[in-house]
């Protein structure tokens, strides 16, 4: 009871020392003057009764440091000091302070951010309950896609999902009343909000209890953004009828505004049942098992103790059982799990995110090894100081603690800025809309593991670059420095500081490396040969659904189409291609191509499985696309002629030798057709800038035709002045007929989309870099510079040149620079290997780069040693001399 | 050397509360003159060592301290026994005389007394 009353008291005490102080030297004046009063009664001279009643009280500062050590708590009053002594010598030496808490600060913050989008996109990809627990099947690598018959079966047959959820696109006209307007969601199974286990908004989800067969459930849920951006968050609207292509749909509730869906990067507008799917995309596809496209996605929960290994054995078995149940119509692939959202770019995303990491840590490891040189630099300098404390008898710890204290306190404020920096940052990146278009968006939401991430990173960086220069206090010998002044020379070996920077110059090139590497590589892509052609050129997206046609009517209208924007002045080419062309919004699908001889089209038999694009006549010369033998479609290859083809080089290559053997040649579709093949376009790239060559395969889409379909218009006038004429023209048609028109590059964006992100964090990452290593080479530079500046005026004066007195002064530095550079680029060099998957044609080995890399390392080593030599050039060893 | 500081602690903290319960309220150079008349050398060189032990006493709540005026009018803390103060005093008068009993009868001894 006692003890605790005292160490309140004492921890108050410590609060409001100021007073207490005071109040002790008021007593103590009192004692000795009622002490002296008494010795001058007793006759004492006043100036001996003083010296008597103070020799009387005793060693007055040993007593004060007791009663203070009584008074309070004695590590919290030395932590305050040292804070309080550690702010006083810091701001005595600003820019000292300035460099080291923007280093950190930038470290810090790169490093926060980094984690923050890894936190976003695989820690919590998905805002609902148990996302952890909530996985995605694949179906073969990094896909979720299935039929919707597999979907079922996976559903009703696995013993370790609670239930499993199914979603796939939709893109509709929506029409509220007056004006149809473009939008797109995911039709989902009637469980998806329950196995989600998420609550609306407003209104009422659909269930599963709302199944009943095909188009039985004409409901409507809408996402929140879009309930807000276009209804105007009108509450009314619940139990409004619209219109999706013309079919009238009743909404039912509006999602939670935190649900954005479950596809990362994706934000959905609105969920309808994936029943009434042939309502809006004008196929039946849940009676066909063999059309693995009907479901993005299937996901659900692991029940209770079920681990993701035994889940996917599950699966498994669920697919062989599918493959011996159906063998034309289902192939058996490796199932795996992987997180709901992410399914089909996990690996992707993990390793450009592994990457990321990676290089935030490096950067952060630059900037502790730029910190710690500057500590010991500045540890150095204050040799001095510390052995007149240690002399006056202060104890090396306690020394030690001071300069920790220092060390934490610019790691605590760096990290703080760093942290707030990257906050803002972060925030206006889950703002951002990268496509106007599409849906698409990063959800970036900095929450506590941030701040805790962060500030655990600055406290631990702070206390390693702290430590270095606790071995130079240990070692310190007062008496000599005292005696002999600080100007020692600089060590002749090396030093811990000495490779430190080197460490960190080698980090500083290996991201200028990677950098240089990614921007090259994006140049590239810009100007690489997709095997089309997509300057001047106009993409019109129609999906005649929407405005009501069907049937016969959509090639006759499609026909109609063509026509009238060829009569556009200015318009060379028009051609048109089913569903989406190459390389816009990553859609492609592929096909099974079988031998000619083979009769058994069995999964297994497949010989080749190449990219599908459905095409009229004209596509080609409107693509740009060049034709290297025999010919292209012509507008009587329709359901009357035999079926014929145009192959890619790679697929006539693949499956027939070479591109002229191909002409002639036929092959086998899934369907049984015998397609001859009558000509061979060049190469492409179809899906991604970074994928490996592809097969490819154009049929006549005159055939086959889609009502959803872009239009490919060539011209060799800007495009962008045609569109409005276009758009009239097709006013002229149909008005009710919704188009979007882009030019080819506009929506090539999305493609370039990742190296594009790549390329600008590789590009800031590689700046701080250089920020970094310029601030320890200038560091280091001015530092031996000061350091030697009575060394350097000796030389002068005995007349040395200026080229050796700057080779004594900087020699060192730029030695490292050398050295840090050259490893440093080679480790980029085996770095960037890593980088090819993300950017496309990213190779180290160009000329250009290692050119780039090598002037930058050296611009960068002039712009850090020119006020240094500037300094030692100026030195006026007269002066100098005189000084000392 | 801190053993010293202990007992020497312990013993003036017991007088300065003897001399608050004989005298009243004193000031600090009141406190170390009594103890100094009473105990003869043990203040003669060191009163400020007092200061530590008021402070400690006060923080444990024995005695409290306000200011007045000294004899010679200066400003001076006076220092009071508490009633908490005087309880601890009579536990540790009577806990110290026991010691004391107990190490004068040891010093008493004589090696026939214990045979």
């Amino acid at each position: 009871m006692r003890s605790l009353r005292r160490f309140l008291t004492r921890l108050f005490n410590t609060a409001k020392q100021r007073g207490q102080d005071e109040r002790l030297r008021e007593e103590i004046e009192g004692h000795i003057a009622l002490q002296t009063e008494e010795n001058l009664r007793a006759g004492l001279s006043p100036v001996e009764a003083r010296r008597q009643a103070m020799l009387k009280f005793g060693g007055v500062e040993a007593m004060k440091e007791e009663y203070r050590a009584e008074r309070g708590l004695q590590f919290i009053e030395n932590f305050l000091r040292d804070v309080r002594f550690a702010v006083r010598m810091l701001r005595k030496s600003p820019s000292f302070t300035a460099v080291a808490v923007v280093t950190l600060a930038m470290a810090i913050g790169a490093n926060a951010v980094v984690f923050g989008v890894m936190n976003a996109l695989i820690l919590r990809p998905l805002n609902v309950p148990e996302a952890q627990n909530l996985y995605g099947t694949e179906y073969g690598v990094d896909t979720g896609f299935q039929s919707y018959p597999n979907y079922v079966d996976l559903r009703d047959r696995n013993r370790s999902f609670d239930d499993l959820a199914a979603f796939t696109f939709a893109f509709v006209g929506l029409n509220t009343g007056d004006n149809p307007t473009r939008a797109s969601g995911f039709a989902a199974s009637g469980n998806y909000f329950d196995v989600l286990r998420i609550q609306p908004y407003l209104g009422q989800f659909f269930h599963s209890s709302d199944e009943h067969g095909p188009n039985s459930a004409p409901y409507l849920v809408l996402s929140y953004a879009y309930w807000h951006s276009q209804f105007q968050d009108d509450r009314g609207v619940v139990g409004r009828t619209v219109q999706l292509n013309k079919h009238p749909f009743t909404i039912i509730g509006i999602a939670p505004p935190e649900f954005r869906g479950t596809l990362l990067f994706v934000s959905p507008d609105f969920f309808m049942p994936i029943v009434n799917q042939e309502q809006v995309t004008g196929e039946n596809l849940l009676n066909e098992r063999g059309n693995t496209h009907a479901v993005f996605e299937t996901f659900g929960h692991l029940k209770p103790g079920v681990t993701p290994a035994q889940a996917v054995a599950d699966l498994q078995a669920v697919g062989a059982y599918l493959e011996k149940t159906y063998p034309n119509e289902f192939a058996q692939k490796a199932y795996a799990l992987g997180h709901a959202g992410l399914t089909s770019f996990d690996s992707a995303v993990r390793a450009f995110m592994a990457g990321l990491m990676l290089l935030a840590g490096l950067i952060l490891l630059a900037a502790c090894a730029n910190l710690a040189s500057l500590f010991a630099a500045r540890g150095a300098d204050r040799s001095r100081e510390v052995a007149l404390r240690l002399s006056l008898g202060a104890s090396r710890t306690r020394i030690l603690r001071q300069l920790l204290t220092e060390a934490v306190l610019i790691s605590l404020v760096g990290g703080s800025v760093g942290l707030l920096g990257s906050i803002v940052l972060l925030r206006r990146m889950s703002m951002w809309q990268p496509f106007p278009g599409a849906p698409i968006h990063v959800p970036l939401n900095p929450d506590a593991r941030i701040y805790v991430v962060a500030l655990v990173l600055a406290a631990v960086s702070g206390l390693l670059f702290g430590m270095v220069p606790v071995r130079q206090v240990l070692r310190t010998d007062p008496y000599q420095i005292v005696k002999s002044g600080s100007t020692g020379t600089v060590g002749r070996g090396i030093s811990v500081r000495d490779l430190l920077l080197g460490v960190q110059v080698a980090i500083c090139a290996v991201l200028v490396t990677s950098s240089m590497v990614a921007v090259r590589g994006l140049m590239r892509s810009l100007h690489g040969n997709y095997g089309f052609e997509t300057r001047n050129a106009l993409l019109i997206g129609t999906n005649l659904t929407m405005a009501g046609y069907g049937g016969e009517g959509i090639p006759v209208m499609q026909k109609r189409m063509i026509d009238a924007i060829e009569g556009v002045p200015g318009v060379e080419h028009v051609g048109l291609v089913n569903n989406y062309p190459p390389l816009v919004y990553g859609a492609g699908s592929r096909v099974n191509v079988f031998q000619e001889e083979t009769k058994d089209l069995r999964p297994s038999n497949i010989a080749s499985m190449p990219f599908r694009y459905d095409v009229t006549p004209g596509y080609f010369e409107a693509a740009g696309t060049s034709l290297l033998a025999g010919r292209p479609f012509s507008w009587h290859d329709d359901k009357n002629a035999p079926a014929v083809a145009v192959a890619n080089r790679e697929f006539a290559g693949r499956m027939f030798g070479s591109a002229n053997s191909a002409l002639g040649r036929y092959f086998t579709l899934q369907d049984a057709t015998r397609v001859q093949i009558v000509g061979v376009v060049e190469d492409g790239k179809y899906l991604s800038l970074t994928e490996s060559q592809e097969p490819a395969i154009f049929l006549s889409s005159r055939r086959s035709p889609s009502s959803q379909s872009y239009l490919v218009v060539r011209s060799q006038r800007d495009v962008q002045q045609l569109a409005p004429l276009i758009r009239s023209k097709l006013r002229e048609l149909d008005a009710g007929l919704p188009a979007d028109i882009d030019t080819w590059n506009t929506l090539l964006d999305v493609a370039l989309f990742p190296s594009r992100v790549a390329t600008v964090s590789l590009g800031v990452l590689g700046a701080m870099g250089g920020i970094l290593s310029v601030t320890g080479i200038f560091g280091m530079a001015a530092y031996s510079v000061s350091k030697r500046l009575k060394e350097l005026g000796i030389r002068m004066a005995l007349g040395a040149q200026r080229k050796e007195v700057l080779q004594a002064a900087l020699g060192r530095a730029c030695k490292l620079l050398a050295v840090g550079s050259a490893a440093g680029l080679l480790m980029g060099i085996l770095a960037s290997r890593v980088l090819a998957f993300i950017v496309y044609s990213a190779s180290p080995r160009d000329p250009l780069v290692l050119a780039g890399v090598v002037v930058a390392m050296s611009l960068l080593g002039l712009l850090a040693t020119w006020i240094p030599a500037q300094r030692a050039l100026s030195i006026d060893p007269a002066r100098l001399m005189r000084e000392e | 050397m801190k053993q010293k500081t202990d007992v020497l602690q312990g013993t003036l903290a017991l007088m300065v509360l003897k001399t608050l319960d004989v005298l009243g309220p004193l000031h600090g150079y009141g406190i170390a003159r009594r103890i100094e008349q009473i105990s003869g050398d043990l203040l003669a060189v060191n009163q400020g060592t007092l200061y530590p032990v008021l402070l400690k006493l006060e923080q444990e709540g024995a005695i409290a301290s306000e200011w007045g005026a000294s004899e010679n009018n200066r400003r001076a803390r006076f220092y009071r026994l508490t009633k908490e103060g005087r309880k601890q005093l009579q536990a540790e008068t009577q806990d110290w005389e026991q010691t004391a009993a107990i190490i004068a009868r040891f010093f008493q001894v004589k090696a026939e007394d214990l045979s």
